[in-house]
């Protein structure tokens, strides 16, 4: 059942908010021991949760946009009271004393909790193997890894383990896992959401989005966590775009882009170019004209990526220290102990993305590794710019491949990039993009196509992921 | 602009110094290795010609962001203690912190 059905019967007294937290916690002990989406299921809160929901339709009250729907979070997101860990030893134990907006405002939309979900450590990979709790498998086919770094929440959601998840995304961990996971997965415009508790990886790109069943659920789940907020002043201004009802306006004289770069990016399966030039040719049959179209510089994205990420990742998650809150191994000294706490608590990707970044930042490199990638990051925002001029949302592949197979990339972290190299150039221009699931390859594994818009273009590239969705096979 | 930029072993021990982490001989040995490869890969952003282009750091344009300064009750003093390795007299306790030259 999606969240806009869900929501609907909830509100209108059809269906008890308890009955349908019962169903998806019964459907996680059904599949949990064997997909380890979560870190941390919610079972008392959420049946609280869904109890104070019963009880305000019962007094007449509305309840939320989002009533009774089970949401799963990614364990990223502070939770007051309850463990956050970012799947990392080094958080182990801690227990937030406040709650990030995005939990505030779902549950204030009459949204129900029901667990915390298991990520690449500290949102850094891209197969969920990255974490210290053990790797999430895929519902569609366990021995194939979920995408990442949302991969519990992307597992969720495909799994019904709950009806929408809330997952981040810095260089495609929304979009990718969505993708290998057969969900609708979208990365808004950085800004439009909230990230006051969301535990920082690259601040200038870190951004939270839903992930969901529909397009249609995606709407109203962004819908409920969009908008300003004094407590991030990167948080934008702007109200929050109405998307619920341009969603199903069409895509009939809209101009659409098919960027080469991403389509003939390195590494992507023929079966998943194939889908994108199908899902071009049905925007076309709702009418509207598709052409190929270059962002020179996007061929650049990822290179430029694995340099700022890693950087401010690096300054970002100097404040595991071991001095107020976490893991502590004691020594001699300050510095000894600083240094033990993180060897011992964070993971091998973690630390490889620390030196990088510090490596990126250190006397002698910085002008030639970050400094480089920051020009080359501008030379991305305006090639993108010279595109839309031309075109209202362009499309790509989501991901180069179909869900790989656990331990398949493990070995060799290069590899394990690649997978994000079309989804991070556009993360570096703060744009919003979608993927939405379209067909499957030969071995029936779902193909994630990928809607792109300028920022602050959310309702068109809502309405195309929307008729992307209605042209699927 | 690089050249290349082969990382050695002592390269990765002062970069791990910098980042607070205490590598084990084996970590050192593997990180060598792979943040070669990683550099080399990520050194192709060289190729493009940014003279002139001044770089990005944020997507949006932000500027300082100013509001009244109105006190607002901040979180619980001892629920964050609370959350501590070691604490005393209502801060936070570390080891000796002068003398190594640090």
């Amino acid at each position: 059942m999606t969240a806009v059905d869900i929501a609907w019967a909830v509100r209108a007294g059809e269906r008890a908010a308890g009955d349908v937290v019962e169903e998806h916690l019964a459907r996680i002990e059904a599949r949990e021991p064997e997909l380890h989406a979560f870190n941390h299921v919610l079972a008392n809160e959420a049946r609280a949760a869904a109890d104070a929901v019963d009880a305000a339709v019962a007094r007449g009250d509305d309840p939320g946009p989002l009533a009774g729907v089970p949401v799963a979070l990614k364990d990223n997101m502070c939770t007051r009271g309850i463990p956050t860990t970012c799947s990392s030893k080094i958080l182990e134990g801690w227990r937030p004393p406040y709650s990030a907006t995005v939990v505030d405002r779902v549950v204030a939309a009459g949204g129900v909790p029901i667990g915390k979900t298991n990520l690449d450590e500290f949102a850094m990979g891209s197969s969920t193997e990255n974490s210290a709790f053990g790797p999430t498998r895929n519902p569609r086919r366990p021995d194939r890894v979920p995408g990442g770094s949302s991969g519990g929440s992307a597992a969720a959601v495909a799994a019904g383990l709950a009806a929408v998840g809330l997952g981040s995304d810095t260089g495609g961990s929304i979009r990718q896992p969505a993708a290998l996971s057969g969900v609708v997965g979208i990365k808004p415009t950085y800004g439009v959401v909230s990230r006051y508790g969301l535990i920082a990886f690259a601040s200038s790109l870190d951004q939270i989005g839903p992930l969901t069943q529909s397009v249609a659920d995606a709407a109203l789940l962004l819908e409920v966590i969009a908008g300003h907020d004094p407590l991030d002043s990167t948080s934008i201004g702007e109200p929050v775009p109405l998307l619920r009802e341009v969603v199903d306006a069409g895509v009939d004289g809209l101009r659409v882009g098919i960027v080469e770069e991403l389509a003939d990016a390195e590494g992507v399966q023929p079966d998943v170019a194939a889908a994108v030039e199908q899902a071009a040719l049905a925007l076309e049959k709702e009418g509207a004209t598709v052409e190929r179209v270059s962002v020179p510089s996007a061929a650049y994205g990822l290179s430029a990526y694995y340099l700022i990420a890693p950087a401010e990742a690096s300054s970002n998650l100097a404040r595991y220290d071991g001095v107020r809150y976490g893991l502590r191994v004691d020594g001699p000294d300050a510095a000894t102990m600083n240094a033990r706490t993180r060897d011992a608590g964070f993971g091998p990707e973690v630390k490889r993305r620390i030196m990088l970044g510090t490596y990126a930042l250190s006397a002698g490199y910085y002008d030639a590794y970050y400094g480089q990638a920051q020009r080359v990051r501008t030379l991305i925002i305006r090639d993108f710019a010279r595109a839309y001029e031309r075109f209202d949302a362009l499309l790509g592949p989501t991901s180069p491949t179909t869900a790989f197979e656990l331990g398949a990339k493990t070995a060799d972290p290069l590899s394990m990039y690649l997978s994000d190299v079309c989804t991070v150039p556009t993360s570096l221009a703060g744009h919003p993009a979608a993927s939405v699931p379209f067909g499957a390859d030969a071995d029936g594994l779902p193909i994630g196509v990928q809607v792109l818009a300028p920022a602050l273009g959310e309702p068109v590239m809502f309405r195309v992921a929307r008729a992307i969705e209605e042209a699927a096979p | 602009m690089v050249d290349e930029a082969r990382i050695t072993r002592a390269d990765v021990e002062h970069v791990a110094m910098l980042a607070r982490l205490a590598l084990t001989d084996d970590e050192i040995e593997q990180l060598t290795g792979e943040l070669s490869a990683i550099v080399e890969y990520a050194a192709e952003v060289s190729a493009l010609d940014t003279a002139d282009v001044p770089p990005t750091a944020h997507p949006l344009p932000l500027v300082n962001v100013f509001r009244p300064d109105d006190p607002q009750p901040g979180v619980d003093r001892e629920e964050v203690l609370g959350q501590a390795p070691a604490t005393e007299d209502g801060q936070f306790r570390v080891p000796r912190i002068l003398g190594e030259g640090l």
